[in-house]
Parts: structure tokens; C-alpha cells; sequence
């Protein structure tokens, strides 16, 4: 039974993992697109991304070499990744389900990597552990989980009722959509009763995962316990293969789409893509793009089909 | 409120609309456009339109697609758009937009935050059709079923579409019901972009199928790539109209107007929207007035598209897009200028500006200039005396979309208004958050069957609002007030809808763009450039 837990948990880590480098390199490898860049963009120059200014605003601005605001863009994306703050600007009613729902799942990432350090650490140096630093990282790792299973629940639930209730989702909502914010539900309250009604035999957290970092299957773990693990690990794997991997498009929709403002001239990299996608051979069909499967873009680009005043 | 309509509906066989607009439903308007029934009634579809042509989604039509006549007909309709929706999906046809389409194909997570974005959404009443994204879930569902081939597993978790002539016919009439804009996108926690949808179905339509907008397609790219311009004007013709408004010009300010034709090595390539030319002369001619007492260096091109920056392929057909850009790159090639500088029009300024910019390769990659910026310099550095009290009446200023959320250039403009404007107020929300005009995305140029009441009542109901919000103190026709829009598909528009409340003739509000502002503060030309008469 526990190396059944271990496999799955083993699996599940692999899947998670793997598909969220697969979609990361699928969106990474997508042909660069024509710019179509959103204002504002925040690593413009500190004074133009007060009114959501462009380098196009500056005379003669291909003389002006290029610039990038770090700081800019850092202080619009940590309050975003942290806060939802787009989301906290532009729907606010639902910024409040959707915040603690989010805010509560960093915070049990935050616990499984408090846990995961404690093990190892209890591993590598089982005396520091013994000492004071044991005894802050399991209140660590407790108040964590407990608060960010605690939001994520309230969240989740909250979400859920409105998806239930609002009449502009009910269009939109599919059973899918349901099932994934039940699945959140179930997997935690299964894993918050598992480890609650654990028992006194049972092992905990640190020595769980210890024993699971060195497959050593001479810990019981309790069956209830052991659903909850398993479902928490379906679930990590069952995210990066659907929409809900909006944590790693979200890198592309705002630092290759909405932010992408690099000109063309003196950039060889994008001019090198540029010559590749011209040589690319489209096939769409109505006459007048006049493409056949065998004329390049830069044949279809450079024809002009009505030259001289033709039908 | 009104029932929600489904996305099934889409696949409804009956040609009855899908939804009704009616006026009391929309949003409300301020003073003096308060009163529904003071507002100009809809004009109803023709019988005849009803029985040709697909109407089935609303109470208007843009594209006039002839009813398939057999079911093999439609049947083949409807293979074509499939085959469509597969190339959309790929590198080799659509290299143009794949990874921005495919995230927001996977990635949007139904909140609906971007629908009170939607300025189209908000004044239809939030009907639900018009909702951001409506069109964008029908796409995303053809997509997990026929581009990923998903089973029932997919439609469990995407949401299924029945895919039938009914739903392709009003899925093309639905992605002319978007402006463009992109106001949805800013808001959109993740950053999908029902905008970028709308433009990807037109795509489909014309790459695919060859269904476009006439206005856009026919008599707008097709014939700027024939004659040189979307206003059927040659280079001939349109030498002899710049020649006649220079003359004007000369006469209406005082100081010799000459435009200069195909210098080689100038400075500056100037490129108007050659709608300027015909419907706002004064504009080009302004333009000149400015160029020539500062100092620049400067020339219109008489090469095919040279001497018009209008790019409507921009809105629906990437081929056409990148034919034309290069043509305005090749003119300002063959003569050998600094820069390309864009006139007063905003999709011009973004064509060219950003979208073309990883279409114009090596030599042809020729930098591009707003006017704005460059009017900007000369204002601020006074290279022209100026005196602001010339312009001493209410302006207010309309952030084109394209030259402003989705270029950047949201200051340059401000700063010349704000030093030669003394009563100069914004609209609010502006700059990068502004509301589309109503007529973005082509609606500007089209007007078949009722289509303009659909644009006047609900595409351009919120700027109309803002509008009359900008100059709520000064309503009185006694005080004469200027819209100022830095672009002509957006003057297009306000042209249109401001006759169509007749807000000229009740409340004295005029249309205009920036140079006609700065000629008529000029202390060097006659008082009276703006000659505050209808045009
Ligand atoms: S496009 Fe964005 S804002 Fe709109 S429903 Fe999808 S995720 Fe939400
Ligand atoms: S692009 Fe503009 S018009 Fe189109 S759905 Fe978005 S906000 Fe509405």
C-alpha cells in the first residue's frame, strides 16, 4: 500500500512536471508572431508607463537606443503573481473568491516546500534538525498549511457557488469547469481528514516524506490518509494538462504577446525568424492570396494581383 | 432582464436573428439624447436582404453572404470553413499569430472581467451576443473538437459545438460586431485576447472562404493595390486634387501653400490617409502649412499606395496586409527619405508603425514616425509662433485605439492640445483605457443595409456618452465646441454619427483633427482656419 502511494506520488511529480515543460516549450517554439503589443507596457521608460507611453513617442525614437525598465516590469508582475492585481482592478467581486482561493494554494506550495526541506535536512543533518530549526520549520510548514488549506477551501467553495449562480458563467460553465474546482475540494478535504484522524502510529509530514524521498516502505500510512495524498497528487498532475496551467501561459500572453515591443531593425534574431517564416509555403485557398502550397509567403507578399489595374 | 442566449443557439437552422436590439434596452444616454424616443428609429432589414442574403444574428448585416440554395451547398461551405480552421492553427499559414491565438484558445478562464470592458457590450444593453466572449467560446470549441480532434472527454471539459452552415454563416456576421479595439484584452487577468479573436475569424473568412466586408476588401485593398488608392484616386487624380487644395490653402491663410511630389532624399515621406483628401482637405492642407513654416524637408509620394496610408487588410486578410505595407515601404525606398511619416490616421499609424514592422525586412525596414510626435516637436520647440487664444472654445480629444492603446503614442498629442487649447478637457476614461469611436476596425467605411444604425446606436453609443459628458456644461449651440480625433476613420465616424443625433445643428459640436487646431492658433496665418461649418 505505501509503495503504491510512493508510485503514484512519484508519477504524478513526473506528469506534473513534464507537461508543464511541454507546454512551456510548445508556446516557447510558436513562430514569432507580428507585434501586437497592448499599452501599457511596463518596461517603458519610467515616465511614459505613468501614461502607458511608447518608445513611438520619442522624435526620431530608432536613435534612441534601447531601453528596459526592470523595475517597472517587476512592479507590475510581483503584485500580479502575488495579488491578482489585474484581476482585483477590473472584477473586484470576484477578485475577492478568486484571491483566496489563489493566495491559499501559494501558500500550501510554500508548505510542501517547507516539508520537503525539513525532510531533507532531517536526512542530511538529522541533529540540526533535532534543535530549534526542526521546531521552526514544523510550525512553519503548520501554519502554512493550515491557513493555505483554509483559503483555498474558502476560495474554491466561493468560486463554485458562483459559478453556480451567476447567470453571465452559465453560458460559459462546463461540466469540466465544475469538476476541476470539486476536485480541489475533494483532494483537500480528503488530505485535511487523512492527516487530522491520522492516529497516533501514524507518521508525520517530515517522516513521510523523508521515507518517500528514500522509498522506504516500512512506514504505515492509513488509508484515508493515503487517498488524500493520492488524490493531492492527481490533482498536481491533472492542472499543467488543462486550462488551469494559466501560471505558465500567463508568462507568454504578457512577456511574448502584450509586452513584445522589440522593433526589428538591428535585431538579427528577429530577422533571422522573419527570413525562415517567409520561406514557409501557405496554403489558403481563396484566389486572391494567390497561394498554392508551393509560393512562399514572400512570393504571396510580393504579388501584387490587381498590378496595372488588373480584375 | 434579457434571457441569456446560448451558444447552441448558434447552430439554430431557422433564419429568425438570435437576438433583437431594442433602443429602450440600450444604455442610456446623457442630455440631450436622454429620451429613447428622441433618438432616430432603426431602419429594419429590407424583405428582399432577408431572403438573399444571411442575417440570422441580429437586426443587421455587414457582409451580404448569399444563402447557400442546396444542402450540398451548404455542405460545402462549411468543409471550406473547416479546412480554414485547421490552417489557422498552423505555422506555415499562420506563422502571423499562431502562439497569441493558441493562449488564448487554451488559457481563458471564463471570469467574463473582460465584458464590461466592451464598450459594444455595455451599450447594446449587455446583450449577450455581443458579449467579448461569445464569439471567442464558439471558436475555442470548434477548436478542442476539429483542430484537436477531441472526443467527449474534450467536450466534457471544453463545452461542445454542433459545426453547421447556420453557425459559420452568423460566426462571419459575428466577427464584424467587434471593433478591434482591444479594451477586453487589457483587462483580461490572463491575457487572452478576444480581440485578436475577431480578427483571426475575419481572416479565416477572407483566406479561407473569401467572404470580407466589401468596403474593406473590394472597393478598400483591392483597390488601393489597383489604382493606388482606396479612394479610387490615381496619382494623377490626386496630384490635381493637392494641387487645387494648396491653392485653397494659399487663399485661406494668407501664406503660399505648395506641396512637394516625389523629392528625393527628403526628410520626411508624409503619408495621409487619401480619405483626407477627399472629405477633409483641409486637413492635408494644414499639414502643409505647418511642415513648410517649420522648416522640414519634406514630400507626399506619387507611387501606387504611396500617397495613401490606409491599410485595410490590417482588419481582416494578412496577405493584403503585407502587400500593401510593402508597397508604402517601397515608395519611401525609391525615394530615398529619412523616415515615413504618418498622417492623421490610427490604423495607418499601426499598420505600419507595429504590425508591419516584422514584415518589412533588410532595406525596407525604413523607420516610421507618428505625426504626432513630430508635431509635437515643432509645437513644443515653437519652430512656429503660436497664439492659444485663437483657440479659446471647448476642445476635447478622442484617443484613436490603435495610435494610442495599441502603439503607445498617448502624450505627444496631449501636450500640443494642452499648450494651444486654453479650455481644453479630457474625456474619461482616456488614453491607453479609452473607448473605441464606434467605427474601428473598418465600421468607419461600412454602410450597407442598416449597418450604420448598428454603428451609431451601439457600436459608438459609449464614446457618444463620453462625448456629451466631455462638454455637459457647455451644451448650448451658442458655444461652439470641437471634437478634435487625430484620425480619419475615427473623424469617419463621428462625421456620420454626430448628423445622424444632430448634434451639430442642436448643440454646435464640430469634428476635426489636430493640425486643423494648430493652423488656426498659427499668428502667421489668417485669423478663422476653423470655419466652424459642417462638413
Ligand atoms: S478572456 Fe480573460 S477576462 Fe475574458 S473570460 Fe477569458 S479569462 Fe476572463
Ligand atoms: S476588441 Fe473591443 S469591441 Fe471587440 S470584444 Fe474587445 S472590447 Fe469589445
Amino acid at each position: 500500500m505505501t509503495a503504491v502511494v510512493y508510485g503514484v506520488l512519484y508519477l504524478c511529480a513526473a506528469v506534473f512536471a513534464i507537461a508543464c515543460v511541454a507546454r512551456a516549450v510548445l508556446y516557447a517554439k510558436a513562430p514569432i508572431h507580428l507585434r501586437w503589443e497592448l499599452y501599457p507596457v511596463p518596461h517603458e521608460e519610467a515616465a511614459r508607463v505613468q501614461h502607458g507611453g511608447s518608445y513611438f513617442e520619442q522624435l526620431d525614437w530608432w536613435k534612441h537606443p534601447p531601453s528596459f525598465n526592470l523595475a517597472g516590469e517587476l512592479s507590475f508582475m510581483v503584485p500580479e503573481m502575488l495579488f491578482l492585481k489585474a484581476l482585483h482592478e477590473f472584477n473586484r467581486k470576484l477578485w475577492y473568491r478568486s484571491f483566496l482561493f489563489h493566495f491559499g494554494l501559494y501558500l500550501l506550495i510554500g508548505t510542501v516546500g517547507l516539508v520537503v526541506l525539513a525532510a531533507v535536512l532531517t536526512l542530511a543533518a538529522p541533529a540540526a534538525m533535532a534543535g530549534s530549526l526542526g521546531l521552526v520549520l514544523h510550525w512553519l510548514y503548520m501554519i502554512t498549511g493550515m491557513v493555505g488549506g483554509a483559503l483555498a477551501v474558502v476560495g474554491a467553495v466561493a468560486l463554485l457557488v458562483r459559478r453556480l449562480t451567476d447567470p453571465d458563467l452559465v453560458n460559459y460553465t462546463t461540466p469540466g469547469d465544475l469538476f476541476n474546482l470539486c476536485f480541489f475540494l475533494v483532494a483537500f478535504a480528503f488530505m485535511a481528514a487523512g492527516y487530522l484522524l491520522r492516529g497516533p502510529d501514524a507518521p508525520g509530514v517530515v517522516h513521510l516524506t523523508a521515507a518517500w524521498l528514500t522509498f522506504d516502505t516500512s512506514i504505515a500510512l492509513p488509508g484515508l490518509w493515503s487517498a488524500g495524498i493520492v488524490l493531492c497528487a492527481l490533482l498536481a498532475a491533472y492542472i499543467p494538462l488543462t486550462h488551469m496551467s494559466h501560471f505558465i501561459a500567463k508568462y507568454f500572453t504578457y512577456h511574448s504577446v502584450r509586452w513584445d515591443d522589440a522593433a526589428t531593425a538591428n535585431n538579427p534574431k528577429i530577422a533571422a525568424k522573419l527570413a525562415e517564416y517567409l520561406t514557409y509555403r501557405p496554403t489558403w485557398s481563396a484566389p486572391h492570396v494567390t497561394a498554392d502550397g508551393k509560393r512562399s509567403w514572400a512570393d504571396v507578399a510580393t504579388t501584387n494581383p490587381w498590378e496595372g489595374g488588373k480584375k | 432582464m434579457k434571457a441569456k442566449i446560448r451558444l447552441s443557439e448558434m447552430s439554430r437552422r431557422d433564419r429568425v436573428p438570435l437576438t433583437h436590439v431594442a433602443k429602450e434596452e440600450l444604455m442610456p444616454l446623457p442630455p440631450p439624447l436622454q429620451d429613447p424616443a428622441s433618438t432616430p428609429d432603426w431602419k429594419p432589414l429590407a424583405d428582399k436582404t432577408k431572403g438573399a442574403v444571411e442575417c440570422g444574428l441580429d437586426d443587421t448585416c455587414a457582409l451580404n453572404i448569399p444563402q447557400p440554395k442546396t444542402k450540398e451547398e451548404e455542405d460545402e461551405l462549411v468543409k471550406k470553413f473547416l479546412s480554414g480552421l485547421d490552417k489557422l492553427f498552423t505555422r506555415e499559414n499562420n506563422w502571423t499569430f499562431l502562439q497569441p491565438l493558441v493562449l488564448t484558445m487554451e488559457h481563458c478562464a471564463k471570469c467574463q472581467t473582460c465584458s464590461s470592458a466592451c464598450h459594444i457590450y455595455e451599450a447594446s444593453g449587455q446583450n449577450e451576443v455581443y458579449r467579448p466572449t461569445y464569439r471567442s467560446e464558439i471558436l475555442r470549441r470548434l477548436y478542442f473538437k476539429h483542430v484537436k480532434h477531441g472526443g467527449l472527454l474534450s467536450a466534457w471539459q471544453h463545452g461542445d459545438v454542433t459545426v453547421n452552415w447556420p453557425l459559420v454563416a452568423r460566426l462571419a456576421e459575428l466577427s464584424y460586431r467587434c471593433n478591434l479595439c482591444r479594451r477586453c484584452a487589457q483587462t483580461c487577468p490572463i491575457g487572452a485576447d478576444n480581440g485578436l479573436v475577431g480578427h483571426e475569424l475575419r481572416k479565416l473568412f477572407s483566406m479561407e472562404m473569401g467572404i470580407s466586408a466589401k468596403e474593406c476588401h473590394d472597393n478598400g485593398s483591392v483597390l488601393q493595390l489597383k489604382v493606388g488608392s482606396s479612394t479610387g484616386m490615381s496619382s494623377l487624380v490626386v496630384k490635381d486634387n493637392i494641387e487645387f487644395i494648396d491653392e485653397d490653402m494659399t487663399e485661406k491663410t494668407g501664406v503660399k501653400v505648395e506641396t512637394p511630389w516625389d523629392v528625393a532624399g527628403a526628410d520626411v515621406l508624409l503619408i495621409h490617409n487619401a480619405g483626407e483628401i477627399m472629405a477633409w482637405p483641409e486637413n492635408p492642407g494644414a499639414f502643409a502649412v505647418i511642415l513648410n513654416a517649420a522648416g522640414i524637408t519634406w514630400t507626399l509620394s506619387s507611387e501606387l499606395a504611396g500617397y495613401d496610408s490606409i491599410n485595410y487588410g490590417l482588419w481582416y486578410d494578412d496577405a493584403q496586409f503585407a502587400r500593401v505595407a510593402i508597397k508604402h515601404a517601397e515608395a519611401a525606398k525609391k525615394l530615398g527619405v529619412k523616415k515615413i511619416v504618418l498622417g492623421e490616421c490610427g490604423h495607418a499609424h499601426k499598420a505600419l508603425s507595429v504590425i508591419a514592422d516584422r514584415v518589412l525586412t533588410g532595406e525596407l525596414n525604413i523607420p516610421r514616425e507618428s505625426s504626432m510626435t513630430l508635431l509635437r516637436d515643432i509645437v513644443m520647440n515653437d519652430r512656429i509662433k503660436l497664439d492659444p487664444s485663437r483657440n479659446d472654445f471647448p476642445v476635447t480629444l478622442h484617443d484613436p485605439c490603435n495610435l494610442v492603446r495599441l502603439m503607445g503614442v498617448v502624450e505627444p498629442q496631449r501636450e500640443v492640445i494642452r499648450k494651444i487649447c486654453p479650455q481644453f478637457r479630457e474625456m474619461w476614461p482616456h488614453g491607453v483605457d479609452n473607448y473605441c469611436c464606434g467605427g474601428g476596425s473598418g465600421f468607419a467605411i461600412m454602410s450597407g443595409n442598416n449597418f450604420q444604425d448598428w454603428r451609431f446606436q451601439v457600436a459608438g453609443r459609449k464614446k457618444l456618452q463620453q462625448i456629451l459628458n466631455a462638454f455637459s456644461d457647455c451644451l448650448d449651440p451658442s458655444i461652439p465646441k470641437y471634437l478634435c480625433a487625430p484620425c480619419s476613420n475615427c473623424k469617419g465616424q463621428f462625421r456620420d454619427m454626430l448628423a445622424y443625433y444632430d448634434l451639430w445643428e442642436k448643440n454646435k459640436i464640430l469634428y476635426g483633427g489636430l493640425v486643423e487646431l494648430i493652423v488656426n492658433a498659427m499668428v502667421d496665418v489668417k485669423p478663422g482656419f476653423i470655419e466652424w461649418e459642417w462638413h
